[in-house]
């Protein structure tokens, strides 16, 4: 009999801590997949957030590292420099990224750290039990925002993959979302560029994926990711919106 | 014998590091230790080292939290507001057993203060200054010479006893100019560290590097595991192979009177020594090297022998808490202090000790 599906060989045979129906699962196995297929793992170093994530580590049979909140590109800036042969990447949240690491993300993605950053956005804290982020949606009801985020005292949603873009250094910066098949198959496809990008030494990759929070957002999963496509991509679109990588577009 | 040349103790920490096989240095400016960071700049490029100017001290403090965790010798300095901001990299630092060299230049303080020399910051070096049950080892230079040879010791240290260290300087030792022989350079290969992060290559396991234990009974064996470790220190730094950086002692073998201090002011209170012995006054100094490890064992015996001691500092009195402890009410211990960048002159401590004397 043939084996058609498996385990990618750099995750580890643990199982996720995460709620059910939650996106991280997926993503994981498309960074996993993509690793595996360039044949980067041995020289692989993940570093891993503060958030729902936090325990990522746990899921790749990789060499890692725990950052502290938000610090996560200073810290696999550091793996990066003293090791330069080794494939770094962040994997990281909204909460951690878009918030209290804003400075760490620009910085490095301005510096042109040759490093991977996936930032998984869900528009919530999901880990300290649903509070407002700098992604939530203008109405959106948290635990820190219960009459609905304010535009005139919370601001707007903050666009982190515009924002990067304006930024001369990053090669690559692309937003995808795990809500259908096609975008599924789509999202592997810049997962796997990006780290291609690092592969090929041309500098920092960066893909946003946006997803859901069913606990959270008190929703199934099939209605997270219908409320995903109605609501959050016409704010947070997705899109290339720099790629100097060279690698040729798949679709 | 090696030639003696002049720099300021900015620069000599800069060099002595090179020479203790550190390739790596994150920093962001702050007044008063900017020799060093500009010194790095231009010297580790040409020995294929890393200078990497951070955004801020918190993202300098966690690049060296990576590259600490791949084996390499790294270092990063600031001065006193700066510090403050690298607490939380220490705490990782610390729980992650990361080896790494840290320097505060100290300045005066609370907040922004000013950029005169201070020694303000030696509960939060020797406290721990972030948060949770952790210690840093601690190295309190005199001199542009021991800005360089406590650098070497303080890389040496930090991979020994997988741990922070911290030098203590200030703004006079940083920015003076005095003539130094730097230490011979020492042969370092990270590939020589077990559990660092290089990608898992060959091993069959791979290797992680953590502070979070959500389990209760994980978290406190490894905080118990720290304790053990900083008892181990403790002991080396008392009567170990590191006792010659505990403490100097000076003249108090007979000395009815010991002053203590540390750092540039233990260049003062020498004079002071001096002064009161032409006096007739028998007075004696212990300049504590290390500060955390404290030299408690030193100054609890030499309490038993004087009749009192006094502690200056240029603070409004930190260190004197650890002499009290040590001293344990046997007899009294004075205190006089300058702060806010004021340095205090041997003639102001001379006055304290007459009066001191006159009581006694």
């Amino acid at each position: 009999m043939n084996k058609v599906f498996s385990r990618p060989k750099c995750m580890s045979n643990t199982p996720y801590h995460y709620c059910p129906g939650c996106d991280h699962g997926v993503i994981h196995r498309l960074v996993a997949e993509s690793i595996d297929e360039l044949e980067l793992a041995s020289r692989t170093i993940g570093v891993a957030p503060v958030g729902c994530s936090v325990f990522a580590y746990d899921y790749f049979d990789l060499d890692f590292n725990s950052a502290a909140h938000g610090r996560a590109p200073a810290v696999a800036t550091g793996i990066k420099r003293a090791r330069p042969d080794s494939i770094v990447f962040t994997y990281q949240g909204d909460g951690d990224l878009a918030a209290i690491g804003t400075g760490e993300i620009i910085h490095a993605a301005n510096r042109g750290e040759k490093i991977t950053v996936i930032f998984v956005n869900n528009a919530i804290y999901g880990m300290t039990g649903g509070q407002m982020a700098p992604t939530s949606l203008i109405g959106m009801k948290t635990a820190t925002s219960p009459y609905g985020r304010d535009a005139a005292t919370m601001g707007y949603p903050i666009k982190i993959s515009e924002m990067l873009a304006t930024l001369e250094s990053p090669v690559y910066i692309a937003r995808v979302a795990v809500n259908t098949p096609a975008n599924l198959m789509k999202a592997k496809r810049v997962i796997k560029n990006a780290f291609q990008c690092q592969k090929d030494g041309k500098g920092f990759s960066f893909v946003e994926v946006v997803s859901i929070c069913p606990t959270n957002w008190g929703k199934t999963p099939i209605d997270s990711h219908k409320w995903l496509a109605e609501h959050m991509l016409p704010v947070f679109p997705l899109g290339t919106f720099k790629d100097k990588t060279g690698i040729e577009k798949a679709d | 014998m090696a030639d003696k040349i002049l720099m300021k103790g900015n620069e000599a920490i800069g060099e002595a590091a090179i020479l203790a096989g550190c390739r790596h240095y994150f920093g962001y400016p702050i007044t008063p230790q900017s020799e060093l960071p500009a010194y790095l700049a231009k010297r580790l490029p040409e020995v294929e080292g890393v200078f990497l100017q951070a955004e801020s001290e918190i993202g300098a403090i966690n690049m060296v939290y990576g590259a600490a965790s791949t084996g390499a010798r790294v270092m990063t300095s600031s001065s006193s507001p700066g510090v403050s901001l690298k607490q939380e990299g220490i705490s990782y630092l610390a729980a992650a057993e990361l080896p790494c060299v840290l320097v505060n230049v100290t300045r005066g303080g609370p907040g922004l203060g000013n950029i005169a020399p201070a020694q303000a910051d030696y509960y939060q070096a020797t406290r721990g200054g972030g948060h949770g049950d952790y210690r840093t080892l601690v190295f309190a230079p005199n001199s542009v010479q021991e800005m360089a040879d406590l650098t070497i010791k303080a890389f040496d240290a930090a991979d020994r006893f997988k741990s922070p260290v911290l030098i203590l300087s200030d703004g006079v030792l940083g920015q003076m100019m005095e003539p130094v022989v730097l230490p011979d350079p020492v042969v370092f290969d990270p590939d020589t560290k077990e559990g660092t992060l290089t990608g898992k290559g060959s091993r069959k396991k791979r290797n992680l590097v953590t502070t979070i234990f959500l389990d209760a009974d994980q978290l406190e064996e490894h905080n118990w595991h720290l304790y053990q470790k900083y008892q181990f220190v403790t002991d080396e730094f008392d009567h170990g192979s590191w006792k010659d950086y505990s403490c100097e002692l000076h003249q108090t073998d007979d000395a009815d009177i010991i002053l203590v201090g540390y750092g540039i002011i233990a260049r003062i209170l020498k004079t002071v020594v001096e002064k009161c012995r032409k006096r007739g006054i028998k007075a004696g100094l212990i300049r504590p090297i290390s500060l955390w490890p404290f030299p408690t064992r030193i100054i609890s015996e030499l309490s038993k022998k004087t009749k009192s001691m006094m502690v200056v500092e240029m603070s409004t009195g930190q260190m004197v808490d650890d002499v009290k402890l040590a001293v344990e009410g046997r007899i009294p211990v004075y205190f006089y202090g300058r702060t806010g960048g004021n340095i205090p002159s041997s003639f102001e401590i001379l006055n304290e000790i007459d009066k001191i004397v006159r009581i006694d």
